[in-house]
């Protein structure tokens, strides 16, 4: 079996958010002791609502957010202590698309600047003639004309400027791009566009993907496996459609049982496990599962300590009530 | 027709925008009507008209937008602005309508409450205007109404401020307002589009149950086509400006008419299926600045022909519920089918 290209271990992101000086401590868990693997060309889709800490997770992982402790290991380098030009080097590697195409490209840069900055900064070619003529073939890969490239941003369209976003990213041929929420801010007809897009750039290139979305929908079609999280803890991991099918975690159940199904009858007529509640404060939260305050079949033990991910029938799933099943 | 039997009819509205670049043409001859206790879906994409429409029926356009046409008859009452001698008399009758027996809900809850009120304040105030009840007994009804929409202790809750309770929990609030007066209509612009997944389904539930119980029909304005799928029992397909497909959710989901409905189904995944390629509608929508003359979606559609950039279709009825509006039935109507470039 191939070695993984990323190795996440017990990473954490602790945010501090202790306000005044003689206040009492508090801390987000954003994240919270998460561990999974991604392989080389592989999608791993990372869902859960908001808050559960999912984009947190993607930005530690390219070090925009500090790890407050855990291990990243990419492509058999471990990234945590990384500082300065080993930090840049390996920033090469791995790249990032936001969510907002509107807030994450330079209004006063011209697609073609937005583009040839990466090239520009880790000095990929040796003239900038090189250079322009790269960012012309990206263009021409993300499906735009090479004649955008004297353009500015805000002549292009929400899914346009996706597209140049992209083009920005695989300008340094990385090989793991993490793609936080990249669809959400798009049109339904613009999204399909762009997920095409994202699959026909991994099967060329061989990019592995961390694809964070809420659309449970959209990261099934594009994932090879899914992860959920809730409350910054992973609590189930495993293959797509498996997962799908036949959730394990209550939490994955309600929440798969929640989706909205574009099929009449379907829709209509399927049984929901609606969950009581909301998701509770992320400051200081109590010990235990965090999930156990809405979970139909908490029990006692779920609120004394925190289940940990085992493997269960070819997945990881982290609920006691799963592992008992199991026989564990 | 049996025209009174219709509790909504909007009959060929267009509203104009003036904007810096020009006018917009947001929503053009626009015509559908609602019956008792249905819940209609309207479906579009951004720009596509969806919420302007019914900004205008309610009379809450924007102080640039200006409906240019067409009639709205709600409850057997003409309520267009063209009805009223002056912006005076429509403004007043208007005020008797909204928040009584028309209602709204809307996207975004924490920009629709006031944050210095009490919830008391708010959800007491619509029950005052619109009936002769004192303030004790609007005072029940509020709590009453805090109750159906499943806040718990709504003795406590309802002198709280809106920044004290959760999305979701806002929502509830926007939706007891809302059915306050018992409303024979309740439009609902993207009502869980802020809210999460597992949030969205209470939600979802709670209108459902409660326009189902109160026998009031529903408008929902959503780009969600599974919202629509698990809600609706008839459909409204709005592109660039005009409904291009209306049927029953069966016929839009299962035997789509128009090219743009099938277009939009085709690219998105539905989960409970094996995975299929995404079939993505090339291009983006049209510039409404300047509306193309025949089928606004022409630039998009494979199957365009030389009419439909000239001509808008007429509407094509392919059974008592379902119309289209596409060439393509014209031709078909005509005998002559096929594809012809």
């Amino acid at each position: 079996m191939t070695e993984p290209y990323v190795r996440i271990k017990h990473l954490k992101t602790y945010f501090d958010v202790t306000r005044g000086v003689f206040s009492p401590k508090q801390i987000v868990k954003a994240v919270d002791d998460v561990s999974f693997d991604i392989y080389p060309g592989e999608t791993l889709g990372l869902v859960g609502e908001s808050g559960c800490g999912k984009s947190s997770l993607g930005r530690t992982i390219v070090k925009i957010n500090k790890p407050t402790g855990g291990q990243i290991v990419i492509g058999g380098e471990d990234i945590t202590k990384l500082k300065g030009e080993p930090l840049r080097k390996f920033r090469r590697e791995v790249q990032m698309i936001f969510q907002d195409p509107y807030a994450s490209l330079n209004p006063r840069m011209t697609v073609g600047e937005i583009i040839r900055e990466p090239m520009d900064v880790h000095h990929i070619y040796a003239t900038r003639a090189e250079r322009d003529a790269r960012a012309v073939e990206l263009l021409h890969t993300v499906g735009l004309k090479p004649d955008h490239i004297r353009r500015y941003p805000h002549e292009f369209s929400g899914g346009q400027r996706q597209r140049i976003s992209i083009a920005r990213t695989l300008a340094l041929s990385p090989k793991f791009i993490i793609c936080d929420e990249p669809i959400s801010a798009l049109d339904v007809s613009i999204q399909a566009q762009i997920i095409n897009l994202l699959k026909h750039v991994q099967r060329q290139m061989g990019i592995a993907y961390l694809f964070i979305a809420h659309d449970i929908g959209m990261v099934k079609h594009i994932s090879d496996r899914i992860g959920v999280m809730y409350l910054g803890h992973l609590v189930e991991i495993g293959d797509s459609n498996d997962l799908y099918f036949h959730p394990m975690h209550p939490y994955t159940q309600a929440l798969l049982s929640a989706i909205p199904i574009p099929d009449p009858v379907i829709g209509k007529s399927r049984q929901r496990v609606i969950l009581q509640g909301e998701l509770p404060s992320p400051v200081n939260p109590p010990p235990g599962c965090p999930f156990r305050m809405r979970c139909p079949c908490a029990q006692e033990r779920c609120a004394a300590e925190m289940p940990e991910l085992r493997d269960v029938g070819g997945r990881k799933v982290a609920c006691f009530k799963v592992h008992a099943d199991f026989g564990f | 027709m049996q025209e009174s039997k219709n509790l909504l009819e909007v009959k060929h509205l267009t509203v104009d925008f003036s904007t810096d670049q020009g006018t917009v043409h947001a929503v053009r001859d626009v015509s559908f009507s609602l019956v008792p206790g249905e819940i209609l879906g309207i479906v579009g994409e951004s720009g596509s008209g969806k919420s302007v429409t019914m900004y205008a029926v309610m009379g809450l356009l924007a102080e640039n937008g200006r409906v240019t046409g067409g009639e709205v008859i709600f409850d057997g009452q003409n309520i267009s602005r063209g009805a009223f001698p002056t912006a005076k008399a429509y403004n007043r009758a208007m005020c008797a309508i909204r928040g009584k027996t028309l209602s709204m809900i809307f996207q975004d809850p924490m920009t629709f409450l006031n944050p210095v009120l009490t919830i008391e304040k708010q959800l007491v105030e619509p029950i005052l205007n619109h009936t002769k009840l004192s303030h004790a007994e609007a005072r029940q009804r509020a709590l009453e109404l805090m109750r159906q929409v499943g806040i718990p202790s709504p003795e406590k809750r309802i002198r709280q401020y809106p920044h004290e309770f959760s999305g979701g929990m806002r929502q509830r609030i926007i939706i007891a307002i809302a059915l306050a007066n018992n409303p024979k209509l309740i439009i609902a612009d993207e009502p869980t589009t802020a809210l999460d997944v597992t949030i969205q389904a209470q939600i979802l539930e709670l209108i459902r149950d409660l326009s189902r119980k109160a026998g009031s029909s529903t408008i929902m304005i959503t780009h969600d086509l599974g919202v629509v799928a698990s809600m609706c029992d008839r459909i409204n397909i709005m592109y660039g400006g005009k409904v291009v497909e209306t049927g029953t959710d069966k016929e839009i989901f299962y035997q789509p008419n128009h090219p743009y409905t099938k277009g939009l189904l085709a690219c998105i995944n539905n989960p409970e299926e094996d995975d299929q390629d995404l079939v993505p509608i090339p291009g983006s929508p049209p510039d409404l600045l300047k509306p193309p003359a025949g089928c606004p979606f022409v630039d998009r559609c494979e199957k365009a022909m030389k009419i439909c950039k000239l001509r808008m279709p007429e509407p094509t009825r392919l059974s008592e519920t379902h119309i289209s509006a596409c060439w393509l039935n014209e031709l078909a109507r005509r005998g002559r089918g096929g594809d012809r470039p």
